[in-house]
């Protein structure tokens, strides 16, 4: 059921941000990206196994049963994948005034269809 | 002094990163001061790299343990002859860059040399790199400056093919992290060392997603290599960069070629069980399509530029085509190939700008249109006699050049290295049709090449429509030269680059010793 609701939601998130990645006003494609990334960075954390009550820890004392520990390493790797993301996006809006301002336009092509 | 190869390793990702940090605090006025920095960083890097080629060349791959942790649990970087030699590469095109960039470009923009050091970080970093998500950590920092560098010197055009540009590479960043999720979501790991042992013996459950894994993989890899159909953002982004960026940004395509070869060959080797020999069909056809899609670009390319990018993007296909092939001895030759091309793109890149500035916009154009539609226009206008001063010679020279390069006519490199994967290529009995269509392809490609740099060289250089005045500076054209120079070198020393180069393509399709010399 809990693994059901979340392949569900990464599936929303990545079907939306690519409805909007192909939209054609800029700004509709910065929401998109940042829809899919969230979708990206859900799947990323789901690969090391979704399991609750599951530190990513050892506790000190014998070595534990490793199934259960929450796996560290996508958490890890989420997280720097998060930053990253974050980072581009804010380059991009940048990128994004700029071209508006230059083209009057927010049109991804910098002219509007005829 | 053992342990001084080990730490050489790391050097051509340290030390950009250290001069781009100084650079940054340089103040934007003080070029001079700016201008050594870089200079002597990059003169630095250039031998830190030609010693890695020659550490590299020993045999067995040179690991780099950072924090010294055992390899399946660290971070590893991993030099062999293929790393070394694309870093030397990245290197001698960084130079060249920056020389160009010293005569006006990086007065076009503030912080150009910094971005140049963290690209080139970035593009080593790529190189060296022996885990799967610092391989995307590298695509990322090589990505953030190529943005930079593309959108250096500003203006409409610029910004609107950054726009895509960037959106493209973010989309394709976002592929490479899910398929380096599902990887790793099977296997557990993510150096690839450890995954070329892993892989093959994944259960055959599993199987398919560690197979849609790799695809999805090297789709973003792909797109970053502007194989066709992935590809069409390329030509309008390289030819709205600013020439040194340009150049530069040949050696980016490179990048995904490289990771490409990489990550299959090792994943999907010889020795990879149930799914050996997994996409190289995919390779092979995805290679004789973005030949055919770039020899066709080339034919009809009506500016510089253009004609520029779909040489690149001829390139890439010719070596992917090869590398589909999988013999070490097309490889091999294809790798020679690789590096051949980057060398004459990269001139090309420049040299245009040099081109470009002592015409008036748009004439490639109108020169075009007036043969194809017999405007009567040129026979009235006054005979220009031609006087050509020196500059304009030595132009004309190096874009003779460079075409020669690109088309593979000997006596420059190209040709060494077409010759040589078509005797490799025409080598096994019976030969395989896909062997004969990339034969066909690369001659036609040739064909094509020499076309359309004839119809641009003759418009430009012996039948003007105006009359011309360039000006250009030593620091100008020393690097078109200093690359040409390579070159010409590397035709010279053709036997002792093509033994080592075969060498590295021994090492990709038999990854055995590369595996080995990670996990020990």
């Amino acid at each position: 059921m809990y693994e059901l609701v979340v392949a569900l939601a990464i599936g929303v998130l990545a079907a939306c941000g690519t409805w909007l990645l192909l939209r054609p006003r800029s700004f509709q494609v910065v929401m998109g990206l940042s829809l899919l990334s969230y979708a990206v960075n859900l799947f990323i954390f789901c690969m090391g196994g979704l399991r609750s009550h599951a530190a990513p820890i050892v506790p000190a004392g014998p070595p534990p049963d490793p199934s259960l520990l929450a796996d560290p390493l996508p958490q890890a790797l989420v997280l720097t994948a998060i930053v990253i993301s974050f980072a581009m996006t804010a380059l991009l809006l940048v990128v994004l005034l700029v071209a508006r301002g230059l083209a009057g336009t927010d049109h991804v092509d910098g002219r509007e269809d005829e | 002094m053992n342990a001084w190869p080990q730490h050489l390793v790391v050097v051509p990702v340290v030390l950009p990163l250290v001069a781009a940090a100084v650079l940054l605090a340089i103040d934007e006025q003080r070029r001079a001061l700016k201008r050594t920095v870089a200079f002597v960083c990059l003169v630095a890097l250039l031998v830190a790299a030609l010693a890695l080629v020659q550490a590299a060349g020993e045999g067995a791959p040179l690991v780099y343990r950072v924090g010294g942790w055992p390899a399946p649990f660290g971070i590893v970087l991993v030099a062999d002859r293929l790393s070394a030699v694309m870093v030397l590469l990245a290197t001698v095109l960084g130079l060249a860059a920056f020389l160009f960039a010293c005569a006006r470009w990086d007065r076009a923009g503030p912080r150009f040399h910094s971005l140049l050091q963290i690209l080139l970080m970035g593009v080593n970093g790529a190189f060296l790199t022996g885990d799967l998500f610092n391989l995307f950590v590298f695509f990322e920092v090589l990505l953030a400056a190529s943005y930079g560098l593309a959108l250096h010197g500003s203006g409409a055009a610029r910004v609107q093919a950054s726009l895509h540009y960037i959106v493209v590479n973010l989309t394709a960043s976002l592929l490479f992290l899910i398929g380096a999720a599902l990887i790793y979501g099977v296997t557990g790991t993510l150096n690839l060392a450890d995954l070329g042992v892993r892989i093959p013996a994944v259960a055959a459950a599993d199987r398919g997603l560690v197979e849609a894994g790799a695809a999805i993989l090297a789709v973003a890899f792909l797109v970053k290599a502007g194989t066709w159909p992935l590809c069409f953002w390329l030509p309008r982004s390289y030819g709205a960069a600013c020439a040194p960026a340009a150049a530069l940004f040949a050696i980016l395509t490179k990048v995904g070629i490289y990771a490409v070869l990489r990550v299959l060959l090792l994943f999907f080797g010889p020795a990879g069980g149930e799914s050996a020999g997994f996409a190289r069909d995919c390779l092979t056809i995805g290679g004789l399509l973005t030949l055919a899609f770039g020899a066709i670009g080339v034919f009809g390319a009506q500016e510089l530029s253009r004609l520029a990018a779909f040489s690149l993007i001829a390139s890439c296909g010719t070596v992917l085509a090869a590398v589909g092939a999988g013999q070490a001895a097309v490889s091999g030759a294809a790798l020679y190939y690789l590096v051949a091309s980057t060398l004459g793109v990269s001139a090309l890149f420049l040299l245009i700008e040099l081109i470009e500035r002592g015409r008036a916009p748009g004439a490639d154009m109108l020169a075009i249109t007036a043969e194809a539609f017999g405007s009567a226009e040129r026979e009235e206008r006054e005979e220009i006699g031609v006087v050509i001063p020196a500059t304009w010679a030595v132009l004309g020279l190096s874009f003779v050049a460079c075409a020669l390069l690109l088309a593979g006519l000997p006596p420059l490199p190209g040709f060494v290295a077409k010759l040589a994967m078509l005797d490799a290529l025409l080598r096994p009995q019976p030969i395989a049709s896909s062997s004969w269509m990339l034969l066909a392809l690369l001659m036609f490609s040739g064909l094509a090449t020499v076309v359309a740099a004839g119809r641009t060289g003759v418009r430009i250089f012996w039948a003007p429509e105006q009359p011309m005045s360039a000006r250009v500076s030593v620091l100008e054209i020393l690097p078109i030269l200093m690359l040409l120079g390579v070159g010409v070198a590397l035709a010279f020393e053709a036997g002792a680059a093509m033994r080592y180069l075969d060498a590295a393509a021994q090492v990709l399709h038999a990854p055995g010793g590369y595996i080995d010399g990670v996990l020990r």
